[in-house]
């Protein structure tokens, strides 16, 4: 049931066109951030107004939508978008990631490989990978238009020579396409590997005003050092509720005496998982 | 056994309930009326058509009512609200000097054509709280003017940079034939020219705006200002209709005009001139004026040729770019949204370093 | 103004222009795939697919070029009441519609700057013929190989080699539409 007093899903037809032209030349320059005049949105910048703005020029009413924080369909800001194109564009909602067309995130790829025919789209906070080694507009996009990318190797080693490691565990920077670093959004680095893949990706960060794509099959490379080679690490644990091995894991504290738990933070991945039959090692025999 | 945490849609629900409740307090007190917001809360009502950039005090008082006084939600609502009007035309430049002014009032000089005209201030009040008159005023003594008439509208008030700038003693701003830059219709482009810098500035946050103008007062990016005149009042509203192939008046708005005369500048070749600073905002709003007057006049140091002194306010893509309190507060606001897979993967990662760590401290 | 530029247009436009868009961001996001679009009408000899592709992407902020044997007074009148889009020479042209020969000299059309490779044209290219054979096309967007039946090669691979600047195309032909972002890498199949 939509509401007849907004426009279908939301955004006037000027704003949605303005978008979507944007969309379509980030998908031409893969990784570049194109600036586009974002809308102020009936929900605060920071919380996915630009992934919203987004959905909302890709939406049509024949599109089955998925929104997950964090991994999770039921967290609150994930519910809250989610109701809020139920009611804008009365599209049919699911939880399934297979079962989605659009996909709207905010800090994760589903662990369920994803296909041709959909689209996943990122809620993004700064989309600028060089922001916190130059805050000035001017100098980054200068930076970005020489590909000088020289001040994010000297971070990253910086990193390994005082800690052994690169120290960045999310928002880990990739190459495009061999042309622009990109960040991939707030994803834990883990994720990074699904970057390429046969779906469309695209990012929307509203308050910075950007928006950019990666294409299905486009090659994305996390940046590295021949000998500190990008490794895609979590939680050396098995998820407790389906014994998943692979999967992303959230910790859970359930005393407080060193009580913890690990869970999929995917939770359609592990609730397909337990009904499938997978068991962890705190599930109850009967949890379906 | 454990099962993960459910019910994102129900809290959701009992939370705007219960903000509900709250939003009325005790049903024993009266409920406000909007129009008591507007007559009664006006500088607030101000302050959020100035920054919810929309001339319209009935919405702005039940934006008010909505967000429970607090200002920046309501301005919030306001914007949201802004956006989807459409935009039928752009109106001809509002005239400040024909303004009828509510209050005019110049700090470079005594006198001038017009005369000072205090107006409705807080200047001279003695702040105290008025602990015997429950926040009313004292006896009003006398006949005091409606806003908009207050003054003779026969006495013109001409603006005081004018006079000067009629000795060439003060940089002359003769008007420009470039389209000024929409910023709610196109993405901020850096470097950012005056008209877009101006923009921001007045639908910026006063708070912000405040602390930036100090600092320059301080000498962070000093440049010495003067209050060449302060006006407040309500200027005509005109648009060019092609059909009738004349403007025509379609309504009034209340402004604030803040013009600050600068230290001067010149070299061997240009004789000394005052430099401008300009503030101008919706409704009553002086400090956010005056604020903005200081803060447009220190972004000009390059244009101007002065130096760059490092200084916050000086720095034209720090200040416009942090002046939005929407922008601001939504961001900030976020990092109380779920986390748990960013911390989740750095608190691995110091684990992970921890482990190595001791593993070599071993050996 | 002729009554038939008042015609053509969507009938619901918030529903069709979405279902275009989710066509052309598919065609443009898999170079080589041909996809169907369809709802409006443009006079001749607008093709069906360019028509919903300007009535989806171009309004009054797009400065829009017409080519000689697309440039006429229906179509003006089409093009100005339908999106408002200001018609301009190749020189100030966000989208350009016409076929490939009529679409030159390319080299007068906006490729972006370092800075913002995104201010660049669309060319909307009106084909005889579309069909998945032809060109071979490699990059972004598609997993081993595609093939398109382009217009030339030679311009696409030059376009390609300045990449992250260049022009972006549409391919449109009666009621089909594919595309070619400058990403895509083109050579004689």
């Amino acid at each position: 049931m939509t509401d007849a007093a907004y426009n279908f899903a939301y955004l006037d037809e000027q704003t949605k066109r303005m978008i979507r032209r944007a969309i379509l030349k980030g998908v031409a320059i893969p990784g570049y951030q194109v600036p586009f005049a974002s809308r102020e949105m009936p929900m605060p910048y920071g919380w996915g107004t630009g992934g919203v703005q987004v959905t909302a020029a890709c939406l049509t009413p024949a599109d089955t939508l998925k929104v997950i924080d964090q991994g999770a369909d039921d967290t609150t800001n994930a519910v809250s978008i989610r109701r809020f194109f139920q009611r804008t564009a009365g599209v049919a909602a699911t939880e399934r990631t297979a079962e989605a067309s659009v996909i709207q995130t905010r800090h994760r790829i589903p662990e369920t490989p994803l296909t041709e025919g959909q689209i996943l789209v990122y809620q993004v906070p700064i989309p600028e990978p060089l922001r916190f080694l130059e805050p000035r507009e001017t100098e980054t996009r200068r930076m970005h238009a020489l590909e000088d990318y020289g001040l994010m190797h000297v971070k990253l080693y910086e990193d390994i020579a005082r800690n052994g490691a690169i120290s960045t565990a999310y928002a880990y920077p990739v190459k495009v396409e061999g042309r622009y670093v990109m960040d991939p959004s707030p994803v834990p680095k883990f994720d990074n590997p699904k970057l390429e893949s046969p779906a469309i990706q695209l990012f929307g960060a509203g308050r910075e005003q950007r928006i950019y794509a990666i294409p299905p099959y486009t090659r994305v490379v996390s940046l590295d050092f021949e000998d500190h080679p990008f490794e895609a690490s979590k939680a050396d644990h098995a998820c407790d509720l389906c014994g998943a091995e692979e999967s992303y894991l959230d910790e859970v504290i359930t005393d407080d005496a060193g009580g913890r738990i690990f869970v999929c933070s995917d939770t359609d991945f592990c609730a397909g998982r337990r009904a499938g039959g997978h068991r962890g090692a705190l599930a109850a025999e009967d949890v379906a | 056994m454990y099962v993960a945490v459910k019910g994102g849609e129900k809290a959701i629900d009992a939370a705007h309930d219960w903000l509900a409740k709250e939003r009325r307090g005790d049903r024993a007190v009266a409920e406000l009326s909007l129009a008591q917001i507007r007559e009664q809360m006006s500088l607030a009502v101000n302050r959020v058509m100035a920054e919810g950039s929309l001339f319209d005090p009935d919405l702005a008082a039940l934006a008010i009512k909505q967000a429970r006084g607090d200002l920046i939600e309501a301005i919030f609502l306001i914007r949201a609200y802004r956006t989807t009007l459409p935009r039928l035309g752009a109106s001809r430049p509002v005239d400040t000097g024909a303004m009828r002014c509510d209050r005019r009032i110049s700090a470079t000089f005594k006198d001038a054509p017009g005369g000072q005209v205090l107006g409705p201030t807080f200047d001279y009040t003695h702040r105290l709280a008025g602990l015997q008159t429950g926040g009313r005023g004292g006896r009003i003594r006398g006949r005091v003017p409606v806003c908009g008439d207050a003054t003779d509208e026969a006495v013109p008030k001409p603006r005081i940079t004018d006079i000067l700038g009629r000795d060439g003693l003060i940089q002359d701003e003769p008007p420009g034939e470039a389209e000024p830059p929409d910023m709610t219709r196109a993405p901020m482009d850096y470097p950012a020219g005056r008209a877009l810098r101006l923009q921001a500035l007045t639908r910026g946050d006063e708070g912000f705006l405040l602390g930036m103008a100090y600092s320059t007062q301080r000498g962070y990016g000093r440049n010495h200002p003067f209050v060449g005149e302060l006006r407040i009042g309500t200027v005509e509203v005109e648009m060019e209709v092609p059909e009738l192939g004349e403007a025509v008046c379609v309504g009034e708005l209340t402004l604030t005009e803040c013009e600050t005369v600068n230290q001067f500048a010149g070299s061997k070749i240009e004789p000394a001139q005052f430099t401008r600073g300009y503030g101008l905002v919706i409704g009553q709003t002086e400090r956010k004026a005056i604020s903005m007057a200081l803060v447009d006049r220190a972004l000009r140091w390059e244009e101007l040729g002065e130096e760059d002194s490092g200084a916050p306010a000086q720095d034209a893509e720090f200040v416009l770019g942090h002046a939005d309190n929407i922008q601001a507060t939504g961001f900030l606001e976020h990092i109380k949204l779920p986390h748990y897979v960013d911390f989740q993967s750095e608190l691995e990662l110091v684990r992970r370093m921890r482990a190595e760590a001791a593993r070599e401290a071993a050996e | 103004m002729r009554t038939e530029a008042l015609t053509g247009g969507f009938a619901d436009a918030p529903v069709e222009a979405a279902q275009v868009f989710r066509a052309t961001l598919e065609a443009l996001a898999r170079p080589g795939r041909i996809a169907t679009v369809g709802g409006a009408e443009a006079p001749a000899p607008v093709s069906g697919a360019a028509a919903v592709l300007l009535l989806t992407l171009c309004d009054h902020e797009t400065p829009l070029f017409l080519a000689p044997g697309h440039d006429g007074p229906e179509v003006r009148d089409w093009v100005s009441f339908h999106t408002g889009a200001p018609l301009v020479g190749r020189e100030e042209a966000t989208f350009a519609l016409g076929h490939w020969p009529a679409l030159a000299p390319l080299g007068a059309y906006r490729i972006g700057t370092p800075d913002y490779p995104d201010r660049s044209v669309s060319l909307i290219v009106e084909m005889e013929a579309l069909a998945a054979r032809g060109a071979r096309l490699t990059g972004p967007g598609i997993e081993t190989e595609a093939f398109l039946s382009l217009p030339e090669t030679e311009a696409f691979r030059r376009n390609n080699a300045r990449f992250p600047l260049g022009w972006d195309c549409f391919f449109t032909c009666g009621q089909s539409l594919a595309a070619l972002p400058r990403s895509t890498r083109v050579e004689e199949a």
